[in-house]
């Protein structure tokens, strides 16, 4: 494996080796040892063309740890943001020596793109793609689950996840809907239909228009960040409608069965689709989702950096 | 007149029977077996098909504005070596064929390149913002004759306007060619909206858009008694309300590109933005439909599209790139493909969809009347039994935005005559056209 | 292909390793057994279950993996982490011996001094083996060793252990 593009170039074991490997990683880092020498001389590149402060310190922190060299190349100030093109940055990375490229682009595919044309010749890493996907981020919500609710097995079978919100322009669901299936969850989408993508029936999940319907049923809530901005784009008529029918309050939350989680992929909106007191209640492992990416990124970078371009070896 | 004669041996008319064709003073002057002419040059095409040259209703010629992506000359050039003898120019030029000037400029850079007839067309609205008309009878009464008004690129989405215009034109026999999109409904779209766009998170282009429009401007039609034409049918539905208009007397043609007749949405899964055009690919069903119809009628012709674009512009990430794809030098192939190999089609029809219809619709006069002595002899030679495949460093136009390089393609565009002229000889255009 | 060790010779050999531990360390009193993962962590267990026997009180034994401290990472196929796990003794001022199956470049006896360097300081690091089969690239040797082989570069040396193999035997593959 070369490239993390999509959940897609994942087959099950893939996922649970890098969750496997992730936990390992865990341990160690809650022992002494902060820092590892994997990657040394290895130069990671984060490309941000898009802001996001948490993805990208996230993976500065996983490259990090492993030893690699990290440049961070954010749209601010950088050529992306004075029209440069794509594949014009791709080849100054080139140039510059990247083992690896974390990309964060507004446009679906641009990780695809850049990793397709062969405009650079290391791993390319999708940190989240336009309305695509965010592989890195559905394998740490799927790690979340599965050391909460995974019984000591190795998948998410049997594990009933509720994905709410605004499926249709997110990312993050699309990459869970594909992982958390993959990995035996059975999933439900919760969303009003304005936010549900035409062509949604092909999914492998259950679709409702009624959150309080599912909301008993299920063993995780994953909530979605709603834009103010789609209430001018008609998907909604205001934020409080939203929330009545979409948002996650204490006591919608009190009918959750008693092991069940709440997540969320952030930055919140509190009082929109999650109030304050459901992000800072016991249930919420909102925190933990943030400490946990580093450790499952450094399983991605491990699993994409540290060999040969041959399949994993499990011994 | 003339200095260069040519006899066609053992031509297969139309796909029907051998005969020779004599080609001179610009005309066909004889269809008979074994004719002989001396200081005639002679082509024994040895069975290959004969159809009158072909007619493309739909072409982006770029000239004047992105003459670095095509020009008049260069794609005359793609055209003839597609066994094309007239294409007609879009008004989407910058600045816009709005104007008399505009279009009498395109029309004479035509015929100084000589490969084909260049007929522009007219912008319906001013700048194509679809507020004010444009100078259309002034464009009419030009050099250029035109006939056929069209904003494509843009939707005349506005109804009033389009009344106006399709009642306009009624004097002097034109039609509205209508690129049907409902503007509010494809706000940033992408691609086919359906499946494929939900698995990609590229925004979706939803059939509806298409059909709206087409549903809309047929009823609008009938109501003025006017003629309308709609560019690119792109789905099942829309082909349906086509059938159903026809079936109601009213004036409409339509017409579908190659590229619909065989691509499908599941091709943009590579995001790779050769694959990026307006209107999008659509499903296999659509496709199915779209043949069907071509078929039996309800579609009337083939027409390219030809929007060639520059590298860069499609060397991007995919919603960043243009619409788009070339399509001159590859259109008979792609319809031998998926209409005379799946036998939905016979060589006749063929000639009827891409020569004599388009003309028709046109007022392409010197076009209309096909194989037959005394028409102006516009010839295209197609050997059905060879096949090529395409290379996009090899192709005429100046850009090289084909979605179908690397791929093979039945049927080889061997001669193409233009007004008793050769443009193109054993598949090569001929660097100057000789009469 | 040849047996190099019968499971009754590597029994042999591994009880013999345990006596010379217990009589270079006076006992076991201070030692900590690390075997490195997959099959080194089973020859300690092993090893540390006939100290058990000898001298009626349980040996401290764990393992430590050295996956992500390897420098030939680049040159093959990543492989998973392996658990790491320290009895609760910990390591610090003890007389440590890491447990491997074969000792061959050195490589992965260096990558585990690094390894062990992030979990404490032992008074000694000793190191045992079940074969050593020469071709040193770095200045390490080993202090326990149940069988010297010989061999040539292109030959492989595959030690299996019953726990994971379903059988115990040293076999010699290939290089004639």
């Amino acid at each position: 494996m070369k490239h993390l593009l999509s959940i897609s170039d994942l087959n099950a074991m893939q996922a649970i080796s890098i969750l496997d490997t992730a936990s390992e990683l865990a341990r160690i880092s809650d022992g002494q040892v902060k820092k590892l020498p994997t990657l040394r001389g290895r130069t990671i590149v984060n490309l941000f063309a898009e802001d996001s402060t948490r993805t990208r310190i996230s993976f500065e922190a996983a490259a990090k740890r492993l030893s690699a060299d990290v440049i961070n190349f954010s749209a601010k100030g950088s050529s992306l943001s004075k029209g440069e093109s794509l594949k014009d940055t791709a080849q100054t990375l080139q140039a510059m020596g990247a083992d690896a490229v974390v990309i964060r682009h507004s446009a679906s595919g641009a990780a695809q793109r850049l990793a397709d044309l062969e405009w650079m010749s290391g791993s390319v890493i999708n940190a989240g793609d336009g309305t695509h996907e965010h592989p890195s981020q559905a394998l740490l919500d799927a790690y979340t689950i599965r050391k909460h609710l995974g019984k000591g097995s190795r998948d998410l079978q049997g594990v009933r996840v509720a994905i709410v919100g605004d499926i249709l322009h997110s990312r993050v669901a699309r990459s869970n809907v594909l992982l958390l299936t993959l990995l035996g969850a059975q999933v439900v989408l919760v969303a009003p239909p304005t936010l549900l993508p035409v062509g949604v029936e092909s999914w492998p999940v259950t679709i409702s228009y009624d959150f309080d319907a599912v909301i008993a049923q299920v063993d995780v809530v994953m909530m979605l960040r709603v834009q103010q901005e789609r209430m001018s784009d008609l998907f909604f008529p205001n934020s409080r409608e939203y929330s009545r029918y979409f948002g996650l309050n204490s006591e919608r939350m009190s009918k959750m069965s008693a092991q069940a989680i709440v997540m969320h992929p952030g930055p919140m909106i509190r009082g929109l689709e999650i109030s304050a007191d459901v992000a800072d209640s016991a249930r919420s492992v909102i925190v933990e989702q943030v400490s946990n990416g580093v450790n499952v990124r450094m399983a991605i970078l491990y699993v994409l950096l540290a060999g040969g371009p041959l399949e994993m070896v499990t011994n | 007149m003339t200095t260069s004669h040519y006899i066609l041996k053992n031509a297969s008319i139309l796909g029907g029977a051998k005969s020779d064709l004599y080609i001179a003073d610009g005309i066909i002057k004889e269809i008979a077996p074994n004719i002989i002419h001396e200081g005639a040059t002679v082509f024994d095409i040895n069975g290959s098909i004969a159809l009158p040259g072909l007619v493309d209703l739909h072409t982006h010629v770029r000239e004047p504005g992105r003459e670095d992506s095509e020009t008049v000359l260069s794609a005359s050039k793609a055209g003839a070596k597609g066994g094309f003898t007239a294409l007609s120019a879009m008004a989407n030029t910058s600045p816009v064929a709005d104007t008399a000037g505009v279009v009498e400029q395109v029309f004479r850079l035509g015929q100084e390149a000589g490969y084909l007839n260049v007929f522009p067309v007219g912008a319906v609205t001013q700048a194509l913002e679809g507020k004010q008309l444009s100078e259309i009878g002034a464009m009419a009464d030009s050099v250029a004759r035109v006939r056929v008004f069209s904003d494509d690129g843009f939707c005349v989405s506005d109804p009033l306007v389009m009344r106006r215009a399709l009642e306009y034109i009624k004097k002097f026999d034109g039609v509205i060619a209508q690129h049907a999109q409902e503007p509010r409904l494809t706000v940033g779209a992408q691609m086919n909206e359906g499946e494929v766009s939900a698995k990609l998170g590229l925004k979706g282009w939803p059939a509806i858009a298409e059909e709206a429009i087409i549903a809309r401007d047929v009823l609008l039609a009938d109501h003025v008694k006017s003629r309308l034409h709609i560019c690119h049918v792109t789905t099942a539905g829309g082909v349906e309300i086509i059938r159903w208009a026809k079936a109601r007397g009213i004036q409409v043609t339509a017409e579908v590109t190659p590229h619909h007749l065989l691509l499908t949405d599941d091709l943009a899964a590579s995001y790779d933005p050769i694959f990026k055009v307006n209107p999008p690919l659509r499903t296999q069903k659509d496709v199915m439909a779209l043949r069907e119809a071509l078929a039996d009628g309800t579609i009337d012709i083939v027409a390219t599209d030809h929007a060639p674009h520059s590298s860069e512009s499609k060397d991007c990430e995919w919603q960043e790139a243009a619409f788009g794809m070339i399509g001159l030098e590859t259109a008979l192939s792609i319809v031998h493909k998926t209409m005379v190999q799946t036998k939905l089609m016979d060589w006749q029809l063929v000639a009827d969809r891409l020569a004599i219809a388009p003309a028709k619709i046109g007022r392409y006069d010197a076009h209309t009347k096909g194989l037959t002595v005394g028409a102006p002899a516009h010839v295209t030679v197609i050997n059905p039994e060879k096949s090529w495949i395409v290379d996009r460093d090899l192709v005429l136009s100046k850009s090289r935005n084909t979605p179908y390089h690397g791929i093979e393609l039945p049927g080889v565009v061997t001669h193409t005559f233009f007004n008793g002229a050769a443009t193109l000889i054993d598949s090569s255009v001929v660097s100057k056209v000789v009469n | 292909m040849s047996v190099a060790l019968s499971a009754q010779d590597i029994s042999r050999a591994l009880m013999r390793i345990s006596h010379e531990i217990l009589e270079r360390n006076h006992g076991s009193s201070n030692i900590v057994l690390l075997g490195i993962p997959t099959r080194g962590a089973h020859i300690a267990q092993r090893i540390a279950k006939n100290i058990s026997e000898i001298e009626g009180r349980e040996a401290n034994v764990g393992t430590l993996d050295i996956t992500m401290y390897r420098d030939d990472l680049r040159l093959r196929p990543p492989r998973s982490i392996m658990p790491t796990s320290i009895p609760a003794s910990g390591i610090e001022g003890k007389d440590l011996i890491l447990v491997d199956d074969v000792l061959f470049s050195g490589r992965t006896i260096r990558a585990a001094l690094d390894a062990l360097g992030e979990v404490g300081r032992p008074r000694t690091v000793q190191l045992a083996v079940l074969v050593d089969r020469g071709h040193r690239q770095l200045p390490i040797r080993a202090d326990f060793v149940g069988k010297n082989i010989p061999t040539s570069q292109n030959q492989s040396v595959k030690v299996l252990v019953s726990e994971v193999d379903g059988i115990d035997e040293v076999l010699i593959e290939g290089g004639e």
